[in-house]
């Protein structure tokens, strides 16, 4: 049996804009075991990307607790905290967020220099990560030089670069044509696969919930 | 070092406007510098001073005139090695607007108590051996083609008549603080047609230059010079030579003060400049920052990463103002006579002051932008629609 990787227990979110509290997540349990694929699906505003966040440690809870591979995170500084999500996690946004003037190889390069490894060692990851997306021909493109599927591809390699155990996604396939979101999911879907990355997916999209072993629904910061 | 890269990729992702600020803080520390070395040609005199001069002046006013029978009694003083002793002249040559310092001098020991005028022996010997031989500077010798043998004639003001002055030296300043734009004459030549012309100026000199052995008996021997002739018909202050020479521009310090104040109003102005800059970028980065944040970059990663560009861009406009300084004083010594401001040029101190100036602004510049990007959350960044 898997071990348990994400264990949220009685996890409640709200924010604050300006005098209103604006609850998002209500007392939500939720367990990820080692090597799933989770999927999140629910309407605009029903918490899934907070409840996204707050799995990879970019934002705290207002209350509960949030495990991941042992540890607490609501716990940890922010120092703590970023060093952390650096080695545990790797992100996936919907748009990409690439940095416009680094080319290919130094984006998938930018999580790795917060390492000890040498230039060497990491032209070593991060030509094997863009191998891995199918890209190892493109590394000194600039994102304005790729599609967008293209940019998606190397925002997954800077995910993966420094080979974390947590895949994190959000809307990975939202801004994508049809073939391009395909291949995104494949390829996640390989990831989780072949490489055994747990990954948890936040997305709209029916055909790319297919892709995950789970599919949590939430409504109104619940889960349903 | 290893986020150098992305610093500098930042520094020229919009070349124009980084062009723009550079050019911005190039041209202000360019009015900087040069500010600055009008301010301290302003002073040159002042901070040209020997310790080990004293300068003793009528008490009422540097205009009145000292008995020449002073000068043994300051020479006989412990602590005194050289006394000698000067007259202004004034006087016209070619025009009133052509004005540089001509003053009746001790030929005998005048170069004793300036020894920063460098003059050859045998020239030293001819102007000496002359009555009415002359010594210039070799920047007013430039200025006006001196050469050794010319006779340079003058209408006299304060003592009237009509005089010539025949160019026997010309003497090389030590280094450039010391003026080289002064003529001096025998004292012995304008005394002697006082005696025939107008008596009652005979004998007097306009002040001494009193050479001591140690800069630390200054107040001592100020006070003795004093002492000896208190209730005198002429009555003496001595100070030191930078006191006398703070002196003369202490009645421009308003105009100094105002130009200093100008200076210091440009690096408020290149840290608007440099701040307007900054702050655009860091506003259009948030999303980046955010994303950085997200990946495992710390709040000092960012720090580098944001105060690093604003240092670059400032460095090199305060490179580029420095750069521009030196032709624009040159320039302006080429306009203005060398005699206006006969020690005029970009000091060491000036260049410091630029360069640190750019570097605080630098720094500064980036304090907003900084604690803007570190105290937006990870969530609200990646929210954040530029």
């Amino acid at each position: 049996m898997a071990n348990v990787m994400i264990q949220v227990e009685n996890v409640s979110k709200a924010y604050r804009r300006d005098s209103f509290e604006i609850p998002v997540l209500n007392n939500i349990t939720l367990n990820v075991n080692e090597g799933d694929f989770l999927g999140l699906m629910g309407p605009s505003g029903s918490g899934k990307t907070t409840l996204l966040n707050l799995i990879a440690g970019i934002d705290r809870p207002n209350k509960g607790s949030i495990h991941v591979g042992g540890t607490d995170i609501a716990t940890l500084n922010e120092t703590a905290l970023a060093k952390w999500r650096a080695t545990h996690v790797g992100f996936i946004f919907q748009f990409y967020n690439l940095i416009p003037v680094l080319t290919a190889y130094e984006n998938v390069e930018l999580p790795l220099l917060l390492t000890s490894l040498s230039k060497a060692e990491r032209r070593k990851h991060v030509e094997f990560a863009l191998d891995v997306v199918g890209l190892g021909d493109r590394i000194y493109h600039y994102p304005k030089q790729l599609s967008g599927g293209q940019e998606q591809r190397v925002a997954i390699a800077r995910a993966i670069a420094t080979d974390p155990t947590l895949l994190v996604a959000d809307e990975p396939t939202g801004d994508l044509d049809k073939n391009s979101a395909e291949e995104i999911l494949t390829l996640l879907d390989r990831l989780n696969k072949e490489f055994k990355k747990t990954i948890v997916m936040v997305t709209h999209d029916p055909r790319a919930a297919e892709k995950a072993h789970t599919v949590r629904h939430l409504d109104k910061g619940e889960l349903t | 070092m290893r986020i150098l890269k992305l610093m500098f990729k930042n520094t020229l992702r919009h070349k124009l406007r980084t062009f723009l600020t550079i050019l911005g803080i190039g041209i202000a520390v360019m009015a900087f510098g040069f500010l600055r070395t009008v301010v301290t040609a302003w002073y040159a005199g002042v901070e040209a001073s020997a310790a080990n001069r004293l300068i003793t002046r009528n008490s009422v006013s540097f205009i009145f005139p000292l008995p020449l029978a002073y000068k043994d009694k300051i020479a006989k003083l412990p602590g005194v090695e050289k006394v000698s002793y000067m007259n202004w002249f004034g006087g016209v040559y070619i025009d009133k607007t052509q004005f540089f310092a001509r003053m009746a001098a001790d030929p005998e020991t005048a170069l004793d108590v300036y020894p920063e005028f460098i003059v050859p022996a045998d020239q030293l010997a001819a102007f000496k051996n002359e009555r009415n031989a002359c010594i210039v500077g070799a920047d007013l010798a430039k200025q006006y083609n001196f050469k050794i043998g010319d006779v340079i004639p003058m209408e006299g003001d304060i003592y009237p008549g009509k005089w010539e002055f025949v160019v026997r030296a010309i003497y090389q300043p030590r280094d450039k603080t010391v003026d080289g734009t002064q003529m001096w004459f025998h004292w012995a030549y304008l005394d002697e047609r006082m005696r025939q012309e107008m008596p009652g100026r005979a004998g007097q000199v306009g002040w001494y230059i009193i050479r001591i052995k140690d800069p630390k008996d200054a107040a001592k021997i100020s006070e003795e010079v004093d002492n000896i002739f208190q209730n005198s018909r002429a009555e003496t202050k001595t100070e030191t030579e930078a006191a006398f020479q703070q002196g003369f521009v202490a009645g421009t310090g308003l105009i100094i003060s105002l130009l200093n104040f100008m200076a210091f109003v440009i690096i408020g102005i290149i840290m608007l400049i440099l701040g307007n800059t900054m702050i655009m970028s860091a506003r259009e980065r948030t999303k980046e920052y955010a994303v950085l944040k997200t990946i495992g970059f710390s709040g000092s990663h960012l720090t580098k990463l944001i105060a690093g560009e604003s240092i670059i861009i400032s460095l090199l406009g305060g490179g580029l103002g420095i750069a521009l300084t030196y032709p624009i004083v040159g320039l302006f010594s080429l306009v203005v006579p060398k005699s206006w401001f006969p020690v005029f040029y970009v000091e060491p101190m000036t260049l410091l002051l630029a360069g640190s100036s750019a570097l605080l602004v630098g720094i500064v510049a980036s304090l907003f932008p900084i604690q803007r990007s570190l105290r937006t959350s990870i969530v609200d960044g990646l929210r954040f629609v530029g």
